[in-house]
């Protein structure tokens, strides 16, 4: 297939999850169409990583296979993240019982 | 290497130390062992002796000029810790988890200051904001810390999406995450390529809060612990510059060209909005929020101008703004007033404080004789000497001419005012180390080849 189905897919993904984080309120949300433009991104990066290895292959075994293992970096950074996101979501809910992120503008005064 | 190890290790370190340990003293002065240690491998390093023998197969590379930032960012670490240790105990009761995730922000520092693959870029920033987005919210009853906390990770993450999507993009264009392939024969601009650094630039610019991607600034600077946003403001800011620098120097050295006109357009717009808005600021501790951002301004010059005098520019100036900055915040974090009437009348009270601060607001205010200074003059110089960008270099100066109008406000507070009596304890060693840090500004100020210097020989 031609890479460039690949690389609209990706972007359509990533400009999906853009707009969820500019035009939604609820903090989860938010975050999942966050998660939505890592996936994007690593959707594009193993499809750039196959189509680098089909180039090169001939000359070297291993060509583009760096581009598979950033894939597993983000992942782990990916759920480090949500770890820590969760906690802090979790920490708010708490306090204010609701995950509204319009409840977030005392700190405009 | 040596710093990158020691850092990580010392982190789980400090992790333990707080079940060994209920004494706070002990605590910090682990801490303090470490960043000591810290410093001194890190110089050994500059002198040539690796500990580590690490094949990192061409994804890191200590140079002089990483190595050099590395050294002062952990110093600033130091004077931090020395200055407001005490005060980080009274956030919360988890002190030792706090300095364990400070060790592991100075990990993340040393990667992003040395890496040449965009995975260590990557990694690096993401090992540096992790933390930080706990540390900005370790105040859990109070609902501004919570939401400074959320802000800034849902920016934080959504700022890593972008950066992501720019590295696949160069990515796919050029078939190596390597900045040594990147940067051969990037002379033209293809479509792939210009996204790909726009978005690189988009999410760096994101990092260091350069306008328009500086509204989170003020909130989260405000928001969070008065101790962590002046880590935040100084030693992390510090290290995105030159990790930004670093991309942008090493990897797209080549289309300079391309992309000059639009960073000098964000460092204008950052000149600009920081400083005019932090003019109508009520409160010291966001006046300081957004004076972090106009000093960010200044540092993008050495991006615009992209020569020697800008990068060696950039290293002083991250000493000078993160000492003096940290100054300030030590003596914010005394205060219980935060308001510029908080300030009236403290000459008569704490001298040495007021002097003191007085010394550092002079230096963020670029006041001849101070370290900050000689830094905008680096900066203003790399930009001459560029010869494109002569705008900029009148909007700079007309801007920092602003910026003495509240910096100063400060000081007349300080000294010109009469005020109730805030009651202010400080140690007398704390006043001790005030003077030193101010006499360490007065001394860049100085003598700036000092610390020049060290880029092209040590010792």
């Amino acid at each position: 297939m031609n890479i460039e189905y690949y690389i609209v897919l990706s972007i359509a993904l990533f400009c999906i999850g853009i707009t969820g984080v500019l035009t939604r309120r609820n903090a989860i949300i938010i975050f999942m169409c966050i998660e939505l433009m890592l996936n994007a991104v690593n959707l594009l990066l193993v499809a750039f990583s196959k189509m680098h290895h089909l180039k090169g292959v001939a000359a070297n075994p291993t060509a583009g296979i760096d581009g598979q293992l950033f894939v597993f970096f983000i992942m782990v950074v990916a759920a480090a993240e949500v770890s820590v996101g969760l906690a802090i979501i979790v920490m708010m809910y708490r306090n204010v019982h609701s995950v509204d992120v319009n409840f977030l503008n005392r700190l405009k005064h | 290497m040596n710093a990158i190890v020691i850092s990580a290790i010392w982190g789980v370190v400090m992790m333990f130390s707080g079940i060994f340990s209920k004494n706070n003293a002990v605590i910090r002065g682990t801490a303090l062992t470490g960043l000591a240690l810290l410093i001194v491998v890190n110089i050994l390093e500059m002198g040539g002796t690796h500990l580590f023998k690490v094949n990192v197969h061409g994804m890191l590379s200590f140079d002089s000029f990483s190595l050099l930032f590395n050294t002062i960012a952990f110093g600033s670490t130091f004077l931090y810790s020395l200055l407001s240790g005490r005060d980080m105990e009274k956030v919360g009761r988890s002190t030792p988890d706090y300095f364990a995730l400070i060790f592991f922000i100075l990990c993340g520092v040393s990667i992003s200051s040395s890496f040449n693959t965009l995975l260590m870029l990557f990694l690096g920033i993401e090992i540096m904001s992790i933390p930080l987005y706990i540390l900005t919210g370790t105040d859990k009853r109070n609902l501004k810390s919570n939401e400074a906390s959320l802000k800034y990770f849902l920016m934080g993450s959504f700022s890593t999406g972008l950066m992501l999507m720019g590295i696949t993009l160069i990515y796919g264009a050029k078939g190596s995450f390597n900045l040594n392939i990147i940067s051969l024969g990037t002379g033209e601009l293809t479509p792939m390529i210009g996204a790909g650094l726009l978005l690189l630039l988009f999410s760096m610019a994101f990092k260091v809060s350069a306008a328009p991607f500086h509204f989170w600034t003020p909130d989260v600077y405000d928001g969070a612990p008065t101790v962590f946003t002046s880590f935040m403001a100084t030693i992390i800011k510090a290290a995105a510059f030159i990790a930004f620098l670093r991309l942008f120097d090493d990897g797209f050295g080549e289309l300079h060209p391309h992309w000059q006109l639009v960073v000098a357009v964000i460092t204008a717009a950052t000149l600009i909005i920081g400083n005019i808005t932090a003019v109508f600021q009520q409160s010291v501790k966001r006046m300081l929020a957004y004076s972090s951002i106009a000093q960010a301004g200044f540092m993008m010059f050495a991006l615009v101008a992209l020569n020697g005098v800008g990068k060696q520019g950039l290293i002083f100036y991250t000493a000078a703004y993160s000492i003096a900055t940290i100054g300030v915040f030590a003596v914010l974090i005394k205060m219980k007033d935060y308001t510029f009437e908080g300030f009236n009348g403290l000459a008569k009270r704490q001298p040495v404080l007021a002097a003191a601060a007085t010394v550092f607001l002079l230096s963020l205010a670029g006041i001849p004789a101070t370290a900050g200074f000689m830094a905008k003059f680096y900066m203003l110089t790399a930009a001459v000497n560029d010869g494109h960008v002569m705008w900029l270099v009148i909007v700079g100066v007309l801007c920092a001419a602003i910026s003495v109008y509240y910096y100063f406000r400060v000081i007349q507070a300080m000294y010109f005012k009469d005020g109730d009596a805030q009651e202010v304890q400080v140690s007398p060693v704390f006043k001790g180390l005030l003077v030193i840090i101010a006499a360490i500004v007065v001394l860049l100020g100085i003598f700036p080849q000092w610390l020049i210097d060290k880029l092209y020989y040590f010792l």
